[in-house]
């Protein structure tokens, strides 16, 4: 009697979770190289997350995975939410390019999302901003405010993106102020606040009156506050708790219209692998509030190169720019292709140092 | 190059700024293990003691208080491994392992809604004139309290196990724990002390992070400083000085390459990168050449009945 029961609910179990599985709700995975609370790169693809659920209510379901590391560790992550049934995974830092792909080959029917990264597939997809638009403006105003003449940069990784961001400030820079120069530190991690803390420092100590970061935790901007005169940018978020001073202005990932594009582009079976790179125009890049601490007359100028980029009229990288070691990389008026920006491995002329291979 | 860019005396106290963490999250660890348990939850503790010490100074204003506070939290975290291992005799690998990741998740449900605030300043010790001495008092006198009392557990530490009754009885447990027991000795009490020490000394050093270097709330702010204390403890061969060593070593080396990358130094930036940990593994290798070797009940469960 008692086995038949359990037969018979068993039975109805299965029943129960095969309907459940009929209109199953589409299922996004997000892989986090940091936690949601970092206060800047992580936190913002989490803002992206919640308006995915925002916007599609029962119908998706997402899960996330924080503090992964650049790894084997991460392709065990996107392998599980493969496993759990994620339809789509996004993939959030330039270290989980190669992971990506290799997962992907193993779920064909999985879509995935990689960001900052340049290896596409089938069901792999690319997407990422053009910080270096953001870079142009802090670099004009860090040229601007600067009394040292030095402006320190904490830099993560030396890979493309990372380098791009320090030639758009540095070029910015140095056009309003010939006399800057930059002491740039390669802390090799995207979040540790202890480390990015004491390069801020470091960095402070050596002279610098500007720090500009890009890491993700807001450890630098606590470091600069507690120096008293030194001025900062929020890095991938706002960090507005930090405003008016250090943090005059941010730039601030807005991803949450993109990953709800393409949520609905999986749900509505139009998904492709597609390259994106967007900025200031679509407003994937935001500048966040310039404060007061800026001279009204710097402001409105940000305002205006920040306005140029928007309409298309002004490009960051518009040449005659020269390499580092001299040579012509763009003529009178020319532009950067994407090509060159996307696998920018050179510093441009007037930085000094070499980059780490 | 421009070397002349650093300030060696700004420099130094950002050096010993850096190795503080390590060092009482390491011998608080060194005590432990000592008694005979390995402890792998040195990470959650700190992040608790770290979070615990930023709320508290925060809502207190003195960052004092804040320090007892971060000892307390990481004591309490303590008690749950100290229950687990020596009470419900699970596997210790297992339980520091599960009380990193419990550490890890509790501290940042803890400090929700600290993110972004400004703890009080920790002053430097008033230490009267010897503060004003040319050179030798901005490095030596010029510090917060904590500092000094890192470099005092570590004295303590030293003369308690080498030269007491207790520092004996401690050793003895951690050496061969039925010996220890067949003596009357109380190994569980002794050991359960320990790890509350270790906890205390984790949360210390987790608080200095969160109080002092960075400072501010940010999750997962300890960054795996934790198991580089671990990883210290054995390079040190269990020995205090040692740990002194390979902690002031590892910090100082840490902040002088950061701080020569700024200079502009003409060495490739992956070197610079890499030399905290060759150095200390090398120095600290070269001085375990003498025979030291891990408390023999290291890691072992015991059991009275055994």
């Amino acid at each position: 009697m008692k086995f038949t029961t359990l037969v018979a609910s068993a039975a109805l179990a299965l029943g129960l979770a095969g309907g459940a599985l009929a209109d199953d709700p589409t299922k996004v995975g997000f892989v986090y190289v940091g936690p949601v609370g970092d206060g800047g790169w992580t936190y913002e693809h989490d803002q992206g997350r919640q308006a995915v659920e925002a916007e599609f209510g029962d119908a998706v379901e997402t899960v996330f995975v924080e503090n992964v590391a650049e790894g084997p560790d991460a392709e065990r992550v996107m392998t599980q939410m493969a496993l759990d049934g994620a339809d789509l995974i996004f993939t959030t830092s330039f270290g989980f390019m190669d992971p990506t792909i290799n997962v992907a080959a193993k779920f064909p029917n999985v879509k995935f999302e990689h960001a900052t990264g340049y290896k596409r597939a089938d069901n792999v997809s690319t997407y990422s901003a053009r910080f270096y638009e953001g870079r142009a403006v802090q670099g004009h105003i860090a040229g601007k405010m600067t009394e040292s003449n030095i402006i320190g940069y904490i830099a993560s990784f030396p890979i493309p993106e990372v380098i791009r961001g320090i030639n758009s400030a540095y070029l910015h820079a140095s056009k309003v102020n010939p006399d800057v120069e930059f002491k740039i530190i390669w802390v090799y991690t995207w979040f540790d606040p202890a480390k990015e803390a004491d390069a801020a420092k470091a960095l402070i100590d050596q002279g610098a009156d500007v720090v500009l970061q890009h890491t993700d935790s807001t450890a630098p901007q606590a470091a600069a506050q507690e120096a008293g005169n030194v001025m900062t940018f929020g890095q991938a978020s706002d960090m507005a708790q930090y405003a008016p001073y250090p943090r005059v202005s941010s730039i601030i990932d807005n991803w949450a219209p993109y990953y709800v594009e393409r949520t609905r582009a999986v749900m509505e079976g139009t998904w492709e692998s597609v390259d994106t790179w967007d900025g200031i125009p679509t407003g994937m890049v935001e500048i966040g509030e310039i404060t007061d601490a800026v001279p009204a007359e710097v402001k409105a100028e940000a305002e205006a190169m920040i306005e140029a980029m928007r309409t298309g009229e002004y490009h960051p990288f518009t040449g005659p720019i020269n390499k580092q070691d001299g040579s012509a990389w763009l003529a009178e008026g020319e532009v950067a292709d994407d090509g060159t920006l996307a696998g920018m491995n050179f510093y441009i002329e007037g930085v000094d140092g070499d980059i780490p291979q | 190059m421009d070397l002349s860019s650093i300030n060696p005396i700004l420099l130094i106290a950002a050096m010993i700024a850096a190795a503080t963490p390590i060092l009482l999250a390491a011998i608080g660890e060194l005590v432990v293990e000592r008694a005979g348990v390995l402890n792998l939850g040195v990470e959650g503790m700190m992040i608790t003691g770290a979070v615990c010490g930023f709320i508290i100074a925060v809502n207190t204003g003195s960052p004092t208080v804040g320090f007892i506070a971060a000892a307390i939290g990481g004591a309490v975290l303590s008690l749950l491994f100290a229950f687990l291992t020596q009470v419900a005799l699970a596997n210790q690998v297992a339980s520091g392992l599960a009380l990193t990741l419990f550490g890890l998740g509790l501290s940042s449900l803890m400090g929700q809604s600290y993110v972004g605030i400004k703890p009080p300043r920790a002053e430097a010790t008033p230490l009267g004139p010897l503060a004003d001495i040319p050179v030798i008092g901005p490095i030596v006198f010029g510090h917060d309290l904590m500092v000094y009392l890192g470099l005092g557990i570590v004295a303590g530490t030293w003369a308690v196990l080498k030269f007491t009754r207790m520092g004996l009885v401690l050793r003895a447990v951690g050496e061969n724990h039925d010996a220890a027991h067949a003596l009357g000795y109380k190994v569980k009490r002794i050991r359960t002390l320990a790890i509350l020490f270790g906890g205390a000394c984790a949360g210390l050093g987790g608080a200095y992070i969160s109080l002092i270097r960075v400072p501010q709330w940010t999750e997962g702010m300890t960054a795996g400083v934790g198991w580089i204390a671990l990883a210290l403890v054995v390079f040190a061969s269990w020995k205090p000085w040692r740990v002194l060593l390979g902690a002031y070593l590892f910090g100082g080396i840490t902040q002088l390459q950061l701080n020569l990358q700024g200079a502009g130094v003409a060495i490739p930036v992956e070197y610079l990168a890499m030399s905290p940990y060759i150095v200390t593994i090398i120095v600290l290798v070269i001085l375990s050449a003498d025979k030291s070797r891990a408390p023999g009940s290291l890691g072992r469960t015991f059991h009275a009945s055994g």
